[in-house]
Parts: C-alpha cells; sequence; structure tokens
C-alpha cells in the first residue's frame, strides 16, 4: 500500500473516534456553526416572511421587478457578501466603530444576508400560490386582509418551514462569507467550513474530515427532513 | 320599495311576481353587461326574480352562466347595467350569501377545519362553534369524516362540504355553480338532496347547470341562456312544457346548439 492512502485511512479513523468521543475541539466548533447559522436563519426569518407574504399580497408599482430581484439574490455569493459586511464593519467603514469585525456577531449579520433573499422568495412563492388558489373563496365569505393572511400563512406553514430550512442548509454549508468577516480564529470565530478550508492546507485531515462527515451528515439530514416534512404535508392536506 | 320599484320587469314575468318577506329579493338586473379585453361575455340581460324558490341558469357552456353568477355574487364587477338585490347593493348583499364555484376550494385543512374557518372569520363565538359544526357535517352527512383531510375526500364528498360549509350560517341566498358536473349518479342524487333541503330551509337557491334532466328536478324556475344572452325567464312548468323561445325549444329536444 502505497503511504498516502494509509495517512488517508489513519485519518479517517481519527476523524470518526473524534466524533465518537466527542472531542471537545469538534464539539465546539460543531455549536458555533449550529449558533451562528440558527441566528442567522431566525434573524432573517422574522424579516423575510412577513415582507414575502406583503410582496404577494400587496399589488405595488415595480412589484414584478421586486420579484426578479429577489429571485436572483437567492443566488448572491456569499464571498461578495462577505466582503461588503467586512468593508461596512472594518475600522474605516461605516460601522467600524462598533469593533464587530472578526466577531460572531458579524457572521451572523453576513449569513442573515445570504438568507434573507432565500425566505424572503419562497415565502413569496408560497405565499402566492396559495393565495391565487383561495382568493375567490376568502372574498366570498367576507374575510378582511388580516384574516386572509392569516389563512394564508396557516395553511402555507409547511411550505414555509420548508423555505426557512433551505436557508438553513445554505447558511451552515457557506464558507466564504464567514471567512471573511470572521477570520477563523481559534475558540472565537471558527466554524466548519472555515475550519476544513483552512486545516486541510495545514495538514491537520483528521480535523477536516470529520468535520466535514458532519456537515455532510447535517446538510443531508436538513435537506431530508424538509422533504419528509412537505411529503408528509401534502399527504396529509393535499 | 323593493316590489314596486320595477313595473317593466315585473309586467315581463307576472307569475314570478310573488312577494315575499325575504331579505335580498327580488333580484333585479336591468342591461347587465360584462365585458373582458373588449370581449362581451354577457350581453344587456334584464331579469327580476322575486320568488325564493330553486331559480336554475340553464345553458350550454359557454352561454355566460358562470360569470352572470358570479356577478351576482359580487366576486366581479358589471361593464354597464345595474344589479340589486332587494335594497341592497351586491357588495352588501353578499354577507348575507354563500356561493360554492364548480370546482370549490377547500383549504388544507380537515373536514371540520374547514367549516371551523368560516366560523372564525364570521366571528361566531367559540362556544357555539362545536355545534354549528357538527350540524353542519351531519347535514352533508360527513360527520364520521370530521378530522379527514378535506382534500382526501370523494369528489361527491367535497361538494356536500362545500355545499354545508357554505349553509353553516343559513344564508339568505346561495349560489351554486355546476354543482354536480363529474359527479356519479349517487353522488349527484346526493348533493340534489342537500340542496333541496337547503331550498326547504328558506335559502333562496341560484344556480347555473347545463343538464336538462337536473334542471326539471331542481327548477321552480329557469332562466334559459345562450350564447350570452337571456333568451327565456320562465317558471319551471311553463319552460318545460312549451318553451317560447326556439332555441330553447330546440335545446330542450337535445338539439346542439353551435
Amino acid at each position: 500500500m502505497n503511504p498516502g492512502v494509509n495517512e488517508f485511512s489513519s485519518a479517517i479513523g481519527a476523524a470518526i473516534s473524534m466524533i465518537v468521543t466527542l472531542d471537545p475541539g469538534l464539539v465546539e466548533i460543531v455549536l458555533l456553526s449550529l449558533r451562528i447559522s440558527l441566528s442567522a436563519v431566525i434573524i432573517a426569518s422574522i424579516v423575510a416572511l412577513p415582507l414575502g407574504a406583503l410582496i404577494a399580497l400587496q399589488p405595488f408599482p415595480g412589484r414584478r421587478g421586486v420579484v426578479v430581484l429577489l429571485n436572483a439574490l437567492m443566488g448572491l455569493p456569499p464571498v461578495v457578501v462577505g466582503l461588503m459586511v467586512y468593508l461596512l464593519l472594518s475600522r474605516a467603514g461605516p460601522l467600524g466603530p462598533m469593533g464587530l469585525l472578526f466577531t460572531p456577531t458579524a457572521m451572523i449579520i453576513a449569513q442573515s444576508i445570504i438568507v434573507f433573499p432565500i425566505i424572503a422568495a419562497l415565502s413569496r412563492q408560497t405565499i402566492a400560490d396559495l393565495h391565487e388558489e383561495y382568493d375567490e373563496h376568502l372574498r366570498s365569505i367576507g374575510c378582511t386582509p388580516m384574516q386572509s393572511v392569516l389563512t394564508l400563512l396557516r395553511d402555507g406553514r409547511y411550505r414555509l418551514l420548508t423555505g426557512i430550512m433551505a436557508g438553513f442548509g445554505r447558511a451552515i454549508a457557506e464558507v466564504g462569507a464567514v471567512l471573511i468577516v470572521g477570520g477563523n480564529i481559534l475558540h472565537s470565530t471558527r466554524v466548519m467550513t472555515t475550519t476544513i478550508a483552512l486545516e486541510t492546507s495545514k495538514g491537520n485531515l483528521a480535523l477536516a474530515l470529520g468535520l466535514g462527515l458532519i456537515l455532510v451528515v447535517l446538510a443531508l439530514s436538513v435537506n431530508g427532513t424538509a422533504l419528509v416534512i412537505s411529503d408528509a404535508a401534502q399527504r396529509r392536506y393535499g | 320599495m323593493a316590489n314596486g320599484a320595477h313595473p317593466a320587469e315585473k309586467r315581463e314575468y307576472p307569475e314570478l311576481a310573488t312577494a315575499n318577506d325575504h331579505p335580498l329579493l327580488p333580484l333585479v338586473a336591468r342591461q347587465l353587461r360584462f365585458d373582458i379585453n373588449g370581449c362581451q361575455i354577457i350581453r344587456n340581460i334584464s331579469f327580476w326574480i322575486g320568488s325564493s324558490g330553486r331559480t336554475v341558469i340553464l345553458g350550454p357552456n359557454g352561454a355566460g352562466k358562470t360569470v352572470l353568477l358570479r356577478l351576482c355574487h359580487g366576486l366581479i364587477h358589471p361593464t354597464d347595467g345595474e344589479l340589486r338585490w332587494g335594497d341592497l347593493s351586491v357588495a352588501e348583499a353578499r354577507a348575507q350569501q354563500a356561493m360554492v364555484p364548480q370546482r370549490p376550494v377547500l383549504l388544507r385543512r380537515s373536514v371540520a377545519g374547514n367549516v371551523q374557518h368560516v366560523l372564525g372569520v364570521k366571528r361566531v363565538p367559540r362556544k357555539q362553534r362545536q355545534d354549528l359544526v357538527a350540524a353542519a357535517l351531519e347535514q352533508a352527512g360527513l360527520t364520521s369524516l370530521a378530522s379527514r383531510p378535506a382534500r382526501t375526500l370523494s369528489g361527491g364528498q367535497q361538494q356536500r362540504l362545500a355545499i354545508a360549509r357554505a349553509c353553516v350560517l343559513r344564508p339568505a341566498v346561495l349560489l351554486l355553480d355546476e354543482p354536480t358536473t363529474n359527479l356519479d349518479p349517487g353522488a349527484v342524487r346526493e348533493v340534489e338532496e342537500m340542496i333541496r333541503a337547503v331550498g326547504a330551509a328558506g335559502t333562496k337557491i341560484l344556480m347555473t347547470t347545463h343538464d336538462i334532466a337536473q334542471a326539471r328536478r331542481l327548477a321552480s324556475d329557469v332562466m334559459f341562456l345562450n350564447d350570452r344572452r337571456l333568451l327565456e325567464h320562465a317558471s319551471a312548468a311553463e319552460f318545460f312544457s312549451s318553451p317560447k323561445d326556439e332555441v330553447a325549444a330546440r335545446f330542450l329536444d337535445g338539439e346542439l346548439l353551435d
């Protein structure tokens, strides 16, 4: 056997044993990743869900343009978002005095921006589709605008949830933005993706592989759960 | 003023002019027109419906039946002409009406949840809701399916749920658009029985159909629509025994109208 393969297989073994024994260094990184991405998704959702519903239900001049823009922003490159947030937060930037650069807060800000258009666009689509279907019935029974919105949000809740989960999947797997505004500082801003990106080149293969495994499992299970939820909702409510 | 205001319409259909104390009658349409993109969908229709029985709008597909019904419910607004329910405008009258479209929209909720939703929207006190839901499902024969997702019901069951949901608060008028299209004979019978029961309980029925046999079974008066015009409005007995309009006579003979 050649030495490269040998090194690789021993790294896998070390990675698995780190996961099984809950290596403190690895656990710290995983928890920070989850904290940052979950915070970003929650913050983005609080603004994006009502905004998506508003765009879906309230006609205004230029609405089509906003919808196109929102859909296009779903493909926003994280590296560019990282750069923008970096410029905002860097010492010479407008928000420089707050001293947020290279903190988890900066990473949450960056990921919120990345995730926001995804959740807003998907929730707009969900509410718009449902509204088209329900509108006549809701008008016929005399719903107030508020009652209509509540009905649509309630009946669209499973599809809205899958939109939120799509946002989380994107945030947890993103590396460009958190690397630029976080800086991969040990015990402070080191998350799964940045560790994999930087530790591999330093030869710390076991940690990178272990985190990679966890990341894959997380991404798969988030997507799988989203699928199961929408599938179950489809079967249950049609 | 409701009954005395339109002598012309009244003279036209004297046998239908039975006065009653129904809050939304007579339904009066004068020179009603509806265009979409310059294309006439309804051409200058006038009528006067005074009886509280079952009025059936009969005619082939594309005659304008659905549009007329939607105009009456105020979901769309006439390009020209006037429509009034008793002393009320169409918009004011809607609160006392319910409509079941050809393909009813059932919410992504349980059977009972669909009825509860209407009660919530109409701000019925919570403690009364349960009894009303139970009564509505009983009427529709869906009591045993109360917790089933509404959209998993069969076509006939969905239609019965839609009618029960529409009637849960005893509307003054129930508008039905082709209520039994695509249903098998057994389901048609069940839906028609429900419509009869709702009408017998005092709700004015205004429904469309292209099915002559159904019109015979249900109508107390018939409005015959063809090619965007109202060609005849008469009591069922008169319409089916001796239609005055030549096109209506051909339609009743089973001819395919062009």
